[in-house]
Formats: C-alpha cells, structure tokens, sequence
C-alpha cells in the first residue's frame, strides 16, 4: 500500500495535480475548500500494534475508528479526546488530521495531545516517521502533533501512535435548569475545584455535567454538586460527542468559537456551550467579519463548522502568522499537492 | 556526548561594531562583554561544555529582546536564548561568536485570572513561582520538573520539560495555551490562545520542545489546575528490577493512571538513603514510589488497588505514607537522587532515554552489563510511569579520559534506548549533548524535513546553530568516526 500511495503522490507531484487525501470523507463538509484528485487511504488498514499496559495503539491511518474502538475497548480503554464519530466510515488517519476532539476535551487533552508518533509519506514519497511509540520524547521538532489538525495539507499520515487511557470506573451526569451565564460561571468554578468533570454541554436552559472516575469520588461529587441526576446519559453524551443532539441536527449554518471559558454569552444567536465554557457553537446565519470579531474579543477564534459561505469561515490569521503558515507549507509540501486551499485560501 | 557542531558557516563578527550596536538598544546593565561578566554564563547544567559568548544581552522586555534580535539578525550573529541554565544537554551553551539572551530579568508574573484557571507569565519566571502565586488560589502549574525551584518556564518550553506528576497531569505541552514568540528578524507572533485550540497550524506543538531554535519565548500563558485534596504515596519494595517493572505495567494494566510512578535501583537507593535517610529499604533491587490523588475517597479506593496490585505482583514490602510529612519523606529521596550520586562520585553524567515499559528489565540488564564493562557505577532513577530512564554515570573528570569514557557508556545506553524501541531524550533534549545519536535515531530524510522547518522560521540558522539537529555532514562524520573505533554496536543501522 505504501508503495501504491507512494506513486500516486510522485505521479501528482510531476504532473502539478492536487491530492485530496481522504478516508471516509465524513468531514467533506468541512474546510475552506475541497479539490484535487482523491487519494482514498482506507486500504491501508489494521492495528500495527497494542499492548494495553503501554497506554499505547500503533494504527494505519485508514482503519475505521470503529475498529480502533473496539480493540481499546477490548483493553478497557478508550480515545480519551473522544473524537466524534461523523459516520459509519470515520477513519483514525481522519481523526488525526482533522483534530477534532468531542466533550471529554477540556478535562482529558486533545486529539494531539494524544499523538505520540507519526509515520508520514511527504510529498516527493519519502516515507518519514517522527515522534514514537513512547509517553515523552522530545528528539527533533514535534512534528507528529503539529501534523494532526492540518487536514491533509503537509503529509500522508500513513500510521499513527495515540497514547489510550483506561476508561473511568463510574460515570454519572447531574442535570441543572441555569441560564447561559449562569452555567458559564457555575463551570468554571466548578473547573477551579478538585471534582472530577469530564463533560458539559449546556442549551436551552439545561446543563448537564458529566462526572467520571473512582465511585467514591463520582458520589462525593454528588453531593457536592446538586442537581438531578439524568437517566440513559450515557445515549446522551454519545450523541453530544456525535453531534446527533438535536442542537446539531437543526441548523443550516454553524458557527464553532473556541474562546475564553469565562467570555461572556454572546449573543450571537442560539448557542450551544461545551468545555467548561471554552467551546461555544452557535447555530445562525451571521456575517463572518461579526462572528470572527466576538471570538478575538473573547481571546480566541471562530470557525464556520458547517453549511454558509465556506471561503469566509476561517478567523483572519494575524500577517507574520499567515506568513509562518505558507512557508510552513512550502517547506514541507513543496510541490504544493496535498490538499491546497483546504484549511486556507493562502496554503 | 558530541562535540559541538563547528559553525564554519557563519564568518565571524566585528565584536566591536556589535557591541556598540547593542549598547544602542539596551540599558548598560543589560549589556554584559568584559571576559567576567560573560564568565558566568559559559555552560548550563551540562558544565563538561564551555563556551564564552561575545556578549551577554539580558533585556528588561520583549521591545528589547526584539531589537537584539534585529541586531543579530542585521549583522548575521548567532543568538542563544538562555532562561535559568539547568538544562542538561547543553541547550544553554554559548556561541564563541554569538550573543547569549538571558531572559532572567524577565521575570514578572502578569496576570493570573482565578476563574479561567490561567496564568499569563514571562518567559524568566521560575517553574515552582507559578505554583506559588497560584497556591492561594487553591490552584497549581502542573508540569513539575525536580529544577523546579530554579528553572524557568521559558527553558520549560524550549524542552518541553516534564516532571514526576506527568503521567497524569501531562507535559509542558499539554498544559500551554498561548505564547508571544520574537522571531530572528525581530517580528512578534501570538500563537495558540485563550480557548484550548487555535485557527491555522498547531504552532504551539511546534515551539514546544524546539529548544531554542525556532524564536524567543517572551510570554506564555500556561493552564493551572485545581490542588488535589490529598495525596498519598505508596512506597513498595522488590527483590529483583523485572518483579519491580512488571508491577509498573500491571498497575497500568489494571487500569490505574497514577499521580507518579517513579522507581529507584538498588544503588540508587544506597546512595540517597545515606544522605537524606528516607526510610527506603536497602535490601530491596528495587522501589517504586506509586502516588494517588484526588478527593479522600478517590485517593482511599486507588491506595486499596495500588497496594493490591503491588502485593500480586510479589512486592516484598509495601509502606503507606501516614501523613504530609511522610509522604514529603518518601519523596525526598527521590528528588535529591541526582545530589545524593553526586555526592559519591566527583562527577555524574544523567541519560534520559525513554523506552516502551515492557522493556524495561531487558534494558537495565543492559545498562548493568555496560556497566561492567566500562568499569563505572551507574545508578538507576526514572519515570517509570512513562518509561523515562535516568541512568546516572558516575566517573571522575580528574582521571584522564574517564569523561570521555563516561560518555561513550552514556551513548551506548541510548542505543540500546533505541533498539528497545524508544528514543535518545524524553525530557532533556538533544543540545549540544546527543547531536550525535540523532544521526541514530532519525534517518537523513528526516533530518532534512527538521531543517526545512527550521528555515521557515529562520532562514539564515541563527538561532542557536550546531543544536538539536545535526547536519548531514555532522552525521557522515559520526558514523566514520564510529567505524573507526570499530565499536559500532549496530552496523546495520543506516550509515551516511
Ligand atoms: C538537578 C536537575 C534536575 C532536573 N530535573 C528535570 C526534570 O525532572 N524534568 C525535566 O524535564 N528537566 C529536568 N532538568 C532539566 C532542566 O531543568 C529543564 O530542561 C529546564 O526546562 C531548563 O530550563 P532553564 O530555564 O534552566 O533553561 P536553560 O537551560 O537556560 O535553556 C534550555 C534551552 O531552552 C532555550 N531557552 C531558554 N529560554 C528560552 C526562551 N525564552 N525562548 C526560547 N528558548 C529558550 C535555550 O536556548 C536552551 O536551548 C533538571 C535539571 C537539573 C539541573
């Protein structure tokens, strides 16, 4: 299989063709753009490698996530960052470039920071491999995790090693009737207090906190907490993490703003509040220039996650920045193949 | 242990022309260039190299560190950022031909923001000073090198620096969320942010760990975290490193991530009992100190698992840490580990591979037989959590050649590192120290893409050249030199 990615990309690579690199392709809706000619990884599949006393997985990049799940499961472990499953055919090279990490993020880490290692064909075929199979390592730029997030536009991730956590004895989830500033302030406090959270998700008046640990602890907490414990939550926090919750069926347009955890509500639109406050969708059809801006003021930024204008959806990066991007770019696609234009019109 | 790269690329400065241009942009005090004031600041915790550096900027604020750089840049002189100078690969050593920038006078904390759980700090703060503005707070940094009380947050950026609470609460890098960065021409960048992602490239993950190559830290936001309630400490005995290390992978089997995991040989152990009586057990091959936190109830129910774990896995003795003051006890010797050896031997030289944990027996029986063969002591400290090693050599540089001797041991340690699967630095760094064995581990095509990288940052290899990444050349010339001495363990390892 490598040897076969391997042509298609030199061939690219003298011809001056785009590669779309793409998996299960269940994040097409996503990104600046999409174009080039699809170089489709899910041949190149299986779990190289898993030793659960490591808290490690080595995979090839076009394994279904679900396979990936199973075997950890298998382990009694899990993907801490619980990538979202956008579909039956969700790959873990997808998982990796896209980045994308589902509610248990602000407790546990994100999807790179679960990247230990990489393998990686550049664009002239050159098969690389950085990082490794160990918990730290810091011989040579970090090259592994800088690759995740970057949606195919540097390297064909060919294989990855993903540091897997033991999945939590007990989890309960409170319930609460607040406001959106009401929650805002609650999760951050609680935040600033030893409880073991793992998740909140707060609409239309409703919050709910994920507890997840040692029973002992999950109970104390509580206590602690109030609230009212929900029913079935675990189908509930399966479809926060999938984004099958009602919130993300509905809307055309989707706003997702990655900001302070004590920004105020912002008043953009319907809002949807993750993360202790830091993740905030909001579900409306609003010029980008007032979006981006209500995100920089509240310390971070904002992308449009799904349907509008997708030409306007990422935050303006800052001159010397967008510079660092395209020589980035260009050092390490030279040739300019993978996926131009995807996260960027200027890369 | 490598010799610094030779810069012959870049010709030397007229000194004079950029001192006074330095004058120029600095107040006097922070402008160091007589032979005694630069001193000082020749070797960083690695002292077997030394170097004087032309001058030593030491800037008041990043308007300052910027028109040093522009300078540098301007006149095509090396720049070596500098926080506390404990590193331990040589990251720190001066250019003879370039300006050392010490950010030690950039110490304030800026803003700490309790709610949001941040602190907004410059890059000369001490590691352990957060912790401390944070404590009334109920709120703590969590990385927590054993340099604590002495090395900076700029340093920990640079090598991504780790500590004992790691294996749970992660490394520098998971535990930063915005830097300001000084390029070599002067430019400031923002990156990452305030919320737990930023829009582009992860650039944060990039900075991390770049030792100094890439730009000037001069602000970092770093994520604090709730104080555990408690925390309590396991300390266990063995009678052999392979019952010690298959505890390690079956209380982690057992689904238990603990506070810290840390493991001490015998020697090890000899060594800090004599000189800060923590109690440990010197009978034992060796221990392991197994540490839980969390609420009183969390903290109860892993002890009990813990300990069970501990006893099926064929612990000889297992102690529980009654109070604070005996969980401090147990730590202590762990932590003064590297003092304790430095007090047997007038030297030490500390490894810090990393390997996968079910090697771990196989690769101390390695050490141990190198050991031998080398004919120096060679104690056993490590994260054993995380498969982080820390063998501590112990040689005499006043007997002729024992440095040199002790290095070559140390070099065989991380090929063996290597060969178990791991790599040659999991906290260190590479500096000046392991320039060499990065011609083992990455192949010449890697390197490359590394130095593609660095040119998008750094176009004409200021920035602390003749670090982190040899050069093709460099590693042409190691592995001759390797052949040479005909002791090439591994000749089918790529030779270029
Ligand atoms: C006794 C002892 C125990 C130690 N224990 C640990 C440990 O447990 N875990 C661990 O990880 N390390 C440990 N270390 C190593 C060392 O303390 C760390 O590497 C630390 O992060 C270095 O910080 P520093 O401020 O001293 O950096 P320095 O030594 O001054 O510099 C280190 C590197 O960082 C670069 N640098 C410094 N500041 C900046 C900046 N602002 N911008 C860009 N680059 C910069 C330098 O150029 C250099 O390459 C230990 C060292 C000692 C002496």
């Amino acid at each position: 299989m490598i040897e076969q990615f391997r042509d298609t990309i030199r061939a690219a690579t003298s011809a001056g063709r785009p590669l779309r690199i793409r998996g299960g392709g269940t994040k097409d809706f996503y990104g600046v753009s999409l174009h080039g000619d699809i170089l489709d990884t899910r041949g190149h599949r299986g779990i190289v490698d898993y030793e659960p006393s490591e808290l490690v997985m080595t995979v090839r990049s076009g394994t279904p996530l679900a396979e990936v799940e199973s075997a950890l499961a298998e382990g009694g472990q899990m993907l801490a960052f619980e990538p979202p499953r956008l579909g039956a055919g969700s790959t873990i090279g997808g998982v990796v470039a896209s980045g994308f990490s589902g509610p248990r993020r602000a407790a546990t880490g994100s999807a790179r920071d679960y990247v230990l290692g990489v393998r990686v064909l550049d664009s002239a075929g050159r098969d690389l491999s950085f990082g490794g199979q160990v918990m730290k390592n810091v011989a040579g730029y970090d090259l592994s995790r800088f690759v995740a997030g970057s949606f195919g536009t540097l390297a064909l991730v060919t294989e990855v090693s993903l540091k897997v956590l033991p999945k939590p004895e007990v989890e309960t989830t409170l319930a609460f009737a607040m406001d959106e500033s009401a929650a805002i302030e609650a999760l951050n406090r609680w935040a600033g207090q030893p409880l073991p959270l793992s998740a909140a998700f707060h609409v239309d008046g409703k919050l709910a906190v994920r507890l997840s640990g040692a029973g002992a602890a999950v109970s104390a907490a509580k206590t602690r907490m109030g609230g009212e414990v929900m029913a079935d939550d675990a189908a509930f926090w399966t479809a926060v993490r999938d984004q099958t919750h009602p919130f993300f069926a509905e809307p055309a347009t989707l706003w997702r703003l990655s900001i302070r955890s004590t920004a105020p509500v912002l008043g953009l639109g319907l809002q949807a509040i993750e993360w202790n406050g830091s993740l905030r969708w909001v579900a409306a059809t609003l010029p980008a220039e007032r979006v981006h801006a209500a995100a920089q003021a509240a310390g971070g930024h904002a992308t449009l996650y799904r349907g509008g204008d997708r030409s306007a959806g990422i935050q303006k990066l800052a001159p010397g920045v967008l510079a660092l991007h395209q020589r980035l770019k260009q050092a390490l696609d030279p040739a300019g193949v993978f996926g131009p234009g995807r996260m960027h019109p200027a890369f | 242990m490598g010799k610094p790269e030779a810069i012959s690329a870049i010709p030397a400065v007229d000194s004079h022309a950029l001192i006074s241009r330095l004058r120029a942009v600095l107040p006097s005090p922070s402008l160091l260039a007589l032979p005694e004031e630069t001193k000082p600041y020749e070797c960083d915790g690695l002292s077997a190299f030394r170097e004087v550096p032309l001058a030593v900027a030491l800037p008041e604020d990043e308007a300052q560190v910027a028109a040093v750089l522009k300078v540098c840049h301007e006149m095509r002189v090396p720049v070596v950022a500098r926080g506390a100078g404990t590193g331990l690969s040589g990251g720190a050593l001066p250019n003879p031909l370039g300006v050392t920038l010490g950010l030690s006078k950039m110490k304030r904390i800026l803003h700490i923001d309790p709610l949001a759980r941040t602190a907004r700090v410059q890059p000369g703060v001490r590691n352990l000073a957060i912790s401390e503005a944070a404590a009334p707070l109920g709120l703590y940094y969590a990385p927590d090198p054993s340099s604590q009380i002495a090395c900076s947050i700029g340093g920990n950026i640079a090598e991504n620096s780790g500590g004992v609470h790691c294996l749970k609460y992660g490394l520098t890098v998971h535990n930063i969320l915005k830097l300001r960065v000084v390029t070599i021409d002067g430019e400031i960048l923002e990156l990452g942010g305030e919320g737990l992602d930023a829009a582009g490239y992860d650039l944060m993950a990039l900075m991390t760990g770049s030792e100094g190559l890439l730009g000037v830290v001069t602000e970092i936001t770093v994520k604090l975290l709730p104080k555990p309630q408690l925390a309590r400490v396991v300390l266990a005995a063995f009678d052999s490193l392979e019952k010690a290390g298959n505890a390690v992978a079956n209380i982690i089997g057992a689904g238990i991530i603990p506070a810290g995991l840390e493991m001490m040989d015998k020697l090890a152990t000899r060594a800090v009992e004599q000189f800060v009586h923590a109690g440990y057990p010197l009978d034992a091959e060796a221990i392991l100190l197994c540490e839980s936190d969390g609420t009183p109830e969390e903290v109860a129910a892993e002890i009990e698992r813990m300990e069970a774990v501990m006893r099926a896995s064929g612990a000889t003795q297992i102690r529980l840490s009654k109070d604070e003051a005996e969980r401090l006890r147990f730590w202590s010797g762990r932590k003064a580990a590297f003092p304790a050896v430095g007090r047997l031997m007038p030297d030490y030289y500390c490894m810090d591979g990393t390997i996968p944990k079910r090697k771990l027996a196989e690769v101390l029986k390695g050490i141990a037989q190198l050991s031998e063969e080398f004919g120096l002591g060679c104690p056993n400290v490590f994260h054993a959590g995380d498969g982080n090693l820390h063998p501590l050599i112990m040689f005499d540089a006043n007997v002729p050649g024992q440095a040199e001797h002790a290095a070559k041991f140390g070099s065989r340690i991380l090929k063996l590192c290597i060969e178990a699967g791991g790599t040659i630095t999991g906290e260190h760094g590479v500096g000046v120290e392991k320039i060499g064995e990065m011609c083992d581990q990455f192949t010449p095509d890697a390197l490359e893409t590394f130095h593609s990288v660095k040119a998008a940052f750094d176009t004409h290899g200021l920035l602390n050249p003749g670090k982190a990444v040899p050069t093709l050349h460099r590693c042409a010339e190691y592995g001759q030199m390797h052949v040479a001495r005909g002791k090439e363990a591994f000749p089918d390892l790529p030779r270029f």
